[in-house]
């Protein structure tokens, strides 16, 4: 079989986006793990148990419970798009793996949904950026470019799974394939191709943007420490040679 | 400085959110430390010449010794959802004080030295040089910051804006930029011992003053003891206490809990502090220095335990540092918390039915309580989580009849910063603070109108001091803040005391009855 250029420049794309996105990714955690945290400072009232603080975690994980106490609108709108990607990112597993499981083909017709969820929720976030005066004063823009990327991923992929269609079979297999390092031709559907073209950027873009929120919250010492700082001495390595002065 | 030309702000009707007003608060700056404020804190006593160079590495020191700076750098997205909750921006409407933009004046630097993007596409992200007059940016604004850490509450990842103002406050230290108010204080403390500079004799004659001043209002001989070895509790409390109203009747009150539970205690003057600038200018050292006097009176007076009187930030340092800074605490006895709040002590006591109240003789006011923000936000009493907000309020119910708590969203977590926290309580940033008040004020206002409050009560020496100052210009009176200790001790009676309604003494078996 003859392999395409734009197939092959697609696999290469995807490379390196995968080995840029797990590289940044996997050096930003290892920072945040190695940098010590001196100091007791959650937010208080705390747990203080490490049950209640990975409790404490799971409502900020999947409620985004702050976010709530602080505003509704911002709330809905974010948690909208989160769960929105979340499910059709399960909806995806489908293209990278074989046979596909079973809940995920359960969750394969509200998948669909979940792409209007992420269009209700990107918009309403864009709205609110360019309508909310404070909102705008903090905004650069890579904050408008990075919700107009996500807008147009989710509108290429909605306008494939409603209207366009696209060969999902060449398109699992081109997958399939690149995982098992055996390219395979992409179909040539330009709405296909830029919405793979984007996804790839977004993977690049991941590790060096604010998008480091969602490793960055795990490693927050407001919502990750327990409250036992009397309980518990607590001293960082570069404090303790203080202490030998 | 424009100090005296301000318009203190309208109380509104409805706390809708302020439209922006760039620069309004551009001109607010505090005085700049001189050499000699600076340098007993180790820090040189003015811009060094390769300022820009030493402050970009102090950054990267600063990132590589604090997690929560590195991952606050990295991590807001611009929600907006702290924007509104600052009330140093809902009192002076200034975008730079959204805990966000503040965070970002540190932020954009950093991006532009420490981050991909930023290097290479500074425009895209908003990064941008460290120039002199980006750095007069960071003097002006992260000393309207009062480290509260209320944006962190509402923070989608517990971004805590009092981090990266403390960084930035040590970054501009360390190249000769510091505050004259912090660490002039910070200074004498490392001298003297004290914030005041109060030398012992002094603290020694205020504290007789006291127990006479006890004697002939009750009759009973309540002992406010200095550097005593050997007594079984060290109370470490604010200097104000010592002679500011109304912080001095909270004093009068821990001595006359003490006197009645029959703890003996002592004041040290080596140790006559609890207040921590170390904290408000984010200097671990300076910080650790202050703490350590701490650890040397407890060892040279042999004390079994450590109360802190009521003070804020120094109830963050001591509830959430002290073992780290001052620790192992292993000589102390360990059956009691370490360190203790001074409202544990009392609330233990109260539980315990070891005193007894006459709530009628705090009959002439109705009281609110102000939740200081280092301790709700920052810190604990008690064993379980939120008993920093139910405590207080339980002495306040057991000594008063008349209590109603300010608007759900203004209190316990959600509290308002009195306005002058984090190392602003001074007179050249006066602007800032009325202004910072007007969250609390409107607060106050409801509660006042709805159910006839006439007192706020606080446990924190800066509230204390801060009210007092601003509540003049909201058209209260500076006696309409008073200390929680001050109502313990308005309605204690104390074993044997004059009684002042119908002057018989009460005797032991009416303590024991009460019991």
């Amino acid at each position: 079989m003859q392999i395409s250029m734009l197939s092959f420049s697609i696999a290469a794309l995807f490379y390196i986006a995968f080995f840029i996105l797990v590289y940044g990714l996997v050096s930003k955690i290892l920072q945040y793990k190695n940098t010590p945290a001196p100091l007791k400072i959650p937010t208080m009232p705390a747990p203080t148990t490490k049950a209640g603080v990975i409790f404490r975690m799971s409502k900020e994980v999947v409620f985004f419970e702050s976010l709530f106490k602080s505003s509704k609108v911002t709330w809905l709108f974010g948690w909208l798009f989160h769960f929105g990607l979340f499910i059709d990112m399960l909806r995806h597993l489908r293209y990278f793996i074989d046979p596909v499981w079973f809940w995920v083909v359960i969750i394969q017709p509200f998948g669909k949904y979940g792409s209007i969820l992420m269009f209700v929720g990107l918009i309403g976030l864009l709205t609110r950026r360019i309508v909310v005066d404070r909102v705008r004063y903090i905004s650069s823009p890579s904050d408008h470019l990075m919700l107009i990327l996500l807008l147009c991923i989710t509108t290429t992929g909605m306008a494939m799974s409603f209207y366009l269609g696209t060969d999902v079979i060449s398109v699992k297999s081109f997958f399939i394939g690149l995982m098992t390092f055996n390219i395979e031709n992409i179909p040539a559907d330009p709405i296909l191709i830029s919405h793979l073209i984007m996804v790839a950027s977004l993977m690049i873009i991941f590790p060096y943007s604010k998008l480091l929120h969602a490793p960055g919250l795990f490693f927050s010492p407001a919502r990750n420490q327990i409250d036992n700082s009397r309980e518990k001495r607590h001293v960082a390595k570069w404090a303790e040679e203080l202490e030998r002065n | 400085m424009e100090d005296n030309k301000f318009d203190t702000p309208e109380l509104r009707e409805y706390p809708i959110i302020p439209k922006l007003r760039k620069g309004v608060m551009s001109h607010s700056k505090p005085f700049i430390a001189k050499e000699s404020h600076q340098e007993p804190l180790g820090f040189p006593g003015e811009l060094v010449e390769d300022w820009h160079d030493v402050a970009i590495n102090k950054m990267a020191d600063l990132q590589s010794k604090y997690r929560s700076l590195q991952v606050y750098l990295d991590s807001c997205v611009k929600c907006g959802a702290c924007t509104d909750k600052c009330h140093y921006y809902v009192g002076t409407t200034d975008p730079k004080n959204m805990p966000v933009a503040r965070q970002d004046l540190y932020r954009k630097v950093y991006r532009r030295y420490f981050t991909f993007a930023g290097k290479y596409f500074p425009k895209l992200v908003g990064a941008r040089d460290l120039t002199k007059e980006v750095l007069d940016d960071w003097y002006t604004y992260f000393h309207q910051c009062s480290q509260c850490r209320r944006c962190s509450v509402y923070c989608p990842y517990g971004i805590d804006t009092a981090e990266i103002s403390m960084a930035a406050r040590e970054v501009m230290d360390t190249i000769g930029v510091g505050q004259k108010y912090c660490n002039e204080i910070i200074s004498k403390v490392h001298k003297i011992g004290n914030n005041l500079g109060l030398p012992g004799p002094a603290l020694k004659d205020t504290l007789e003053g006291l127990e006479e001043d006890v004697e002939e209002e009750t009759g009973v001989a309540v002992k406010y003891p200095l550097d005593v070895k050997g007594a079984d509790v060290l109370l470490i409390t604010p200097s104000a206490d010592f002679f500011a109203e109304p912080h001095v009747d909270g004093l009068i009150g821990y001595g006359k809990v003490f006197h009645e539970a029959g703890i003996s205690w002592t004041i040290s003057s080596h140790a006559s502090e609890a207040a921590n600038f170390g904290m408000f200018i984010g200097s671990y050292e300076n910080m650790r220095k202050l703490a350590v006097r701490i650890r040397e009176a407890a060892l040279e007076l042999g004390v079994k335990r450590i109360v802190f009187g009521e003070c804020g930030h120094a109830w963050r340092v001591a509830y959430s540092f002290l073992n780290t800074l001052a620790g192992p605490w292993d000589f102390l006895d360990q059956n009691y918390p370490i360190p203790q709040h001074i409202c544990e002590v009392t609330y233990d006591l109260i539980q315990n039915n070891k005193l007894k109240f006459d709530k009628s003789l705090n009959d002439d006011m109705v009281l609110t309580y102000h939740d200081s923000c280092n301790v709700a936000r920052a810190s604990r009493m008690g064993d379980k989580a939120g008993g920093q907000f139910l405590i207080p309020r339980e002495i306040i119910k057991a000594t008063c009849n008349n209590f109603y708590d300010m608007s759900a969203d203004t209190i316990k977590e959600g509290t308002f910063c009195c306005g002058g926290g984090g190392g602003l309580l001074t007179d050249d940033l006066m602007e800032l603070r009325v202004k910072g008040a007007l969250p609390r004020m409107e607060a106050m206002r409801t509660v006042v109108e709805d159910h006839g409050v006439t007192h706020m009560a606080a446990i924190c020496a800066i509230c204390k001091s801060q009210f007092a100052k601003v509540f003049p210009y909201y058209n209260f009176t500076m006696d309409q803040i008073v200390s929680v200790h001050q109502l313990v001790s308005n309605a204690i009676i104390l074993t044997g005391q004059h009684d002042e309604n119908d002057d018989k003494t009460h005797s032991q078996e009416d303590i024991d009855e009460a019991a």
